[in-house]
């Protein structure tokens, strides 16, 4: 879910002295000088020096490449195979053989943890990927043709809103019969409203900009307007929102597996290895406490990851 | 040398008194993500009693910073007062503590803000915040503020009273709440009023209701006031003495009169200039070419150098012109900064100075900056 | 006011209905055959057939859902496929305890997170604020099984402070408090993490307002103008941001229920849906939406109480 509501924010002067002002010239004096620092590859690096500059962004960074990394180079990390049972050592407690000690069936949880990265980056990806499609198209629909249509988007929305997120999903990946696929399904229906709201909120301010008037007026299609002026404004909000998304929809595919309704046993879903850890939290607490610690590090580096470019898109934001 | 009173110099100068408020040399830096704004550079400006004092400059001049390092509300980071000295009364403000500048600020200086519509609490009815002052300031019971309240209320020509007390800011139009603003300022009847652009954000009409209602309130208290603008036909309405910044300095200080009759700083005469007149016969309106320089890394020297149409040569890249009065003049209160008044320079500017630029019927303005 | 209030009640009737027909929709489309899941596998046709017609299943889908609403609206929401009691019982049964442990958990998301993100922001850029931010970030990026989980280790196993699970029972008693403690800590945490961000920016938003400079300069104290000025407006979108927690209370009550034995309806929609008993599930999303529209509508009241710029809407 998000982490803040952070849009409509107050664009007003800013009256701290005269910081405002004083900006202006200088900006203007970069203008003048340096030639105008809004081109496209310009601004980029201005954003990438920004991130860069964010301790906490960095250390997103870092965890996402070292995820990303994980999941690709699995089968090279993970010393074991994670279905490999070894019924000499059940129950093992973190060891040099073993760094996270092994399961009720002897399994490494390490390699199971490592493995278990492929789960998280395959979800978070195309669960994401599957809001933000549907999202961001109702929600530029709702936007920008606004009226009877926009109504009816945002009804559906709230609709969707009123039923809390997990009880919505769990009710839909139940029905369809739990596992990888349904949970997809569940988790993306779940949360798609975040997006549409967003990208809704973001084209009506657009929209009130004259420059959309002059593009009608010199007779841009809807779909041209559409896409070359609206979704450009809203694309840094959305990328924003997007890594911020991938955490909670992680959280959201781990819990559900953890209830049973998702990744079924014995895949090594992070959600899943907990929910086999849970019944034995009194004697071998290892099992549940290394892939909570995951999930843990991953909701973190992605936080951290998405806050940091938000404040590098918009830094007259309020932190 | 001995000095011959004339029979004009036997009136007391108004600026014999110690002046109400001195700033001197103010320094200031803003530090940002693009570098350290060096907003301020050594802007030096007096308030004498009951006297007031404009400041002209167009955006980003400083003006407002001036304004709020004095009332300490600059916020720190990203600000700092890197040197200089505001004097007020014969207190050094920078030196106070927060207690000790909230019992000056709201009771003896006030100020007035430019964006009426934000300037105040949404969810804090009128009567609450106009009381607010009285309330923290001076020990009155709640009934006696509230009887002021409504009195200042009425006297900034706002009717029915005593029902606004209870209505919230929503419910008044631009201007209304800008009399409520200057109703809020004026309760604690200060000494010096600070007004920062307090009519740029309203229709040209309550404009000019309001600079009345300025004017008429500032003789009935007899306060000083500083009233800070770019708009030089609002300034000239109610300031006795100007001050003219400029990217952070004050290239011009003189009497409201002189600023049109001889103006000294080729900015001040460009500025001069552009104020158009029925008698003018030019299709063009006559303009400053250039910008205004960066503050990040500020140029050396003279900041108006590199738009200035006297300028001379090498010393005004590199030599930043003190504020001081040219020899030429006698009024020791017009003070200029500019290397055109250099006694060590032979030739001045290319207009008459002094009491050559008095005696011209036409007023000294006459002679373009260009010397055309 | 009034005008505000019945303007808000008037549009959550289309919301309701559009809610119910949602949950119908989700429920006729999943697959399989209800009758034949209650039944077995190894069921013969006719029991089946008898039983798609005892449960309505043969009628078209529009009048099952008429069927099923007129049930609502006279709280009929039928029978449990599984045990043939009504549905109604079982949830009034379960509700108590979730309506428990939701107010347990805000109670604790709420003292913590309100004053520590107001400090926050008060103090930014010291010791105070990053502390406090990297604190909120850690905990809710803790998931809430996980926590649950380590805190059911430490203070119940290790510990033996706290019941491993279930509820003490009779409410409002010791037991039942040193039960409930777990699991609000399990879940209010979390959102406390996020509602002292949201909180801090909030209040760092007003803090730069124009009207506190204003505040400010009258030189009545930063107490006050903290205290009178900022909070009271800093309470509109906090107020705002606390009804947006309220169905992820109920969300992360769901885990945390089944974590902790604790007999709520979280519980039972984890039960129902695992047992495919589809009545029970309708009837669960169905009060959980009831529950969240409910609660929107008295935050929305309440920030109608504490902003007065409604009154000029």
């Amino acid at each position: 879910m998000t982490t803040d509501t952070h849009h409509d924010t107050t664009d007003d002067a800013r009256t701290d002295g005269g910081t405002a002002t004083a900006t202006d010239d200088a900006q203007s004096g970069t203008a003048s000088d340096t030639g105008p620092a809004t081109g496209r590859i310009a601004r980029t690096k201005v954003v990438f020096m920004r991130v860069m500059q964010n301790r906490f962004a960095v250390f997103g960074l870092i965890v996402v490449a070292l995820l990303l990394f994980t999941a690709l180079f699995a089968d090279f990390i993970a010393p074991y195979e994670p279905a490999a049972q070894n019924y000499e050592a059940l129950k093992q407690p973190p060891s040099l053989d073993h760094p996270f000690g092994t399961d009720q069936y002897g399994r490494d949880v390490f390699s199971r943890v490592v493995y278990g990265s492929r789960y998280a980056v395959f979800l978070g990806v195309v669960i994401v990927g599957i809001e933000m499609a549907l999202g961001v198209t109702l929600g530029l629909v709702a936007g920008y043709y606004g009226g009877l249509v926009e109504s009816m988007i945002m009804r559906v929305v709230d609709i969707a809103l009123s039923m809390p997120a997990l009880v919505l999903a769990l009710a839909i990946a139940g029905m369809l019969g739990g596992g990888l696929f349904p949970l997809i399904v569940a988790v993306s229906l779940v949360g798609w409203r975040g997006f549409a709201r967003l990208v809704r909120g973001d084209v009506k301010s657009v929209m009130e900009e004259e420059y959309i008037d002059s593009a009608e007026a010199a007779g841009l299609s809807d779909f041209r307007t559409i896409t070359r002026y609206v979704l450009p404004n809203a694309a840094s909000s959305i990328i924003v929102y997007a890594t911020l998304t991938i955490p909670t929809v992680i959280l959201w595919s781990a819990g559900l597996s953890f209830l049973g309704m998702g990744v079924q046993p014995p895949k090594p879903e992070w959600g899943a290895i907990l929910a086999a850890g849970r019944g034995e939290i009194d004697s071998a607490w290892w099992i549940a406490t290394f892939p909570g610690l995951a999930i843990m590090v991953t909701v973190i580096g992605f936080n951290g990851l998405g806050d940091g470019l938000r404040d590098a898109l918009d830094p007259r934001q309020v932190r | 040398m001995s000095e011959q009173r004339t029979p004009m110099e036997s009136t007391p100068p108004r600026h014999a008194d110690e002046p109400l408020l001195s700033i001197d040399d103010l320094q200031v830096h803003f530090h940002t993500e693009e570098g350290t704004v060096e907003a301020l550079d050594g802007v030096s400006l007096t308030i004498g009693r009951d006297e007031v004092l404009g400041v002209i400059g167009e955006s980003g001049c400083g003006k407002s910073v001036t304004a709020l390092s004095t009332m300490g509300l600059l916020q720190s980071p990203p600000a700092e007062i890197v040197g200089g000295s505001i004097t007020y009364d014969g207190t050094e403000l920078l030196d106070l503590s927060d207690e000790e500048l909230n019992d000056i600020r709201g009771d003896e200086i006030t100020m007035i803000y430019q964006d009426p519509m934000s300037s105040l609490n949404p969810v804090l009815t009128i009567g609450q915040q106009v009381k607010e002052p009285l309330l923290a300031h001076r020990d009155v019971t709640e009934e006696a503020a509230h009887e002021r309240a409504v009195e200042m209320l009425e006297s900034v020509g706002l009717a029915d009273a005593e029902r606004l007390m209870t209505e919230y800011p929503d419910a008044l139009s631009g201007g209304m709440r800008q009399r409520v603003v200057i109703a809020m300022a004026l309760i604690t009847e200060p000494k010096l009023l600070i007004a920062d652009e307090p009519t740029t954000a309203l229709d040209v009409t309550i404009q000019a209701q309001i600079m009345d209602l300025l004017t008429d309130l500032r003789e009935e208290f007899e306060m000083s006031v500083l009233f800070i603008s770019h708009d030089l036909a609002v300034i000239s309405e109610i300031a006795d003495r100007i001050g003219v910044m400029y990217a952070g300095n004050v290239v011009e200080q003189c009497e409201m009169r002189t600023l049109f009759e001889s103006p000294l700083h080729p900015y001040t005469r460009k500025l001069a200039e552009s104020i158009p007149s029925i008698e003018d016969e030019s299709d063009r309106l006559p303009t400053i070419e250039g910008t205004v320089p960066e503050l990040i890394d500020p140029p050396s020297g003279c900041r108006f150098a590199g738009r200035c149409p006297q300028y001379i040569g090498e010393v005004c890249d590199t030599v930043e012109p003190p504020l001081e009065t040219p020899s030429a003049i006698d009024d020791d209160d017009q003070k200029v900064a500019c290397h055109l008044y250099d006694d060590q320079r032979e030739a001045g500017p290319p207009w008459p100075v002094g009491d050559e630029a008095t005696s011209d019927a036409d007023g000294g303005a006459r002679t373009g900056v260009d010397g055309s | 006011m009034l005008k505000y209030v019945t303007r808000r009640l008037l549009v959550t009737i289309p919301v309701l209905i559009g809610v119910t027909i949602a949950i119908s929709l989700i429920i006729y489309l999943a697959p399989g055959n209800p009758a034949r899941i209650a039944l077995g596998m190894n069921a013969q046709p006719e029991a089946v057939r008898e039983l798609e017609r005892q449960m309505g299943l043969n009628q078209p889908p529009w009048i099952r859902y008429l069927e099923w609403l007129w049930g609502v609206v006279n709280l009929d929401l039928g029978q449990s496929v599984r045990t043939g009691r009504p549905v109604v019982d079982m949830i009034a049964r379960r509700l108590p305890p979730t309506l428990e442990l939701a107010v347990g958990s805000m109670f604790l998301t709420l003292i913590i997170a309100l004053p520590l993100g107001v400090i926050s922001a008060v103090k930014q850029y010291t010791w105070v604020d990053t502390s406090s931010m990297l604190f909120a970030i850690f905990w809710l990026s803790m998931p809430s099984f996980w926590l649950a989980l380590i805190l059911l280790l430490l203070f119940s196993v290790e510990w033996n402070l706290f019941p491993i699970s279930g509820r003490g029972t009779p409410a409002l008693t010791m037991t039942w408090l040193t039960s409930l403690i777990l699991p609000a800590v399990a879940t209010g945490t979390r959102r406390a993490g996020l509602l002292t961000r949201m909180t801090r920016s909030s209040m760092l938003e007003i803090l730069n307002e124009d009207y506190i400079r204003t505040a400010r300069g009258k030189g009545i104290g930063e107490r006050a103008v903290i205290y009178t000025h900022a909070m009271k407006n800093a309470m509109i979108p906090i107020i705002t941001l606390i009804g947006l927690q309220i169905p992820f209370i109920f969300s992360g009550s769901v885990i945390i229920e089944t974590v902790f034995s604790w007999p709520g309806m979280g519980r039972l929609l984890v039960n129902s849906v695992l047992q495919r008993d589809y009545p029970i599930v309708q009837g669960l999303v169905l009060v959980y939406a009831v529950i969240v529209i409910l609660s929107n509508l008295f935050v929305d009241i309440m920030y109608g109480y504490f902003d007065p710029r409604i009154e000029y809407e």
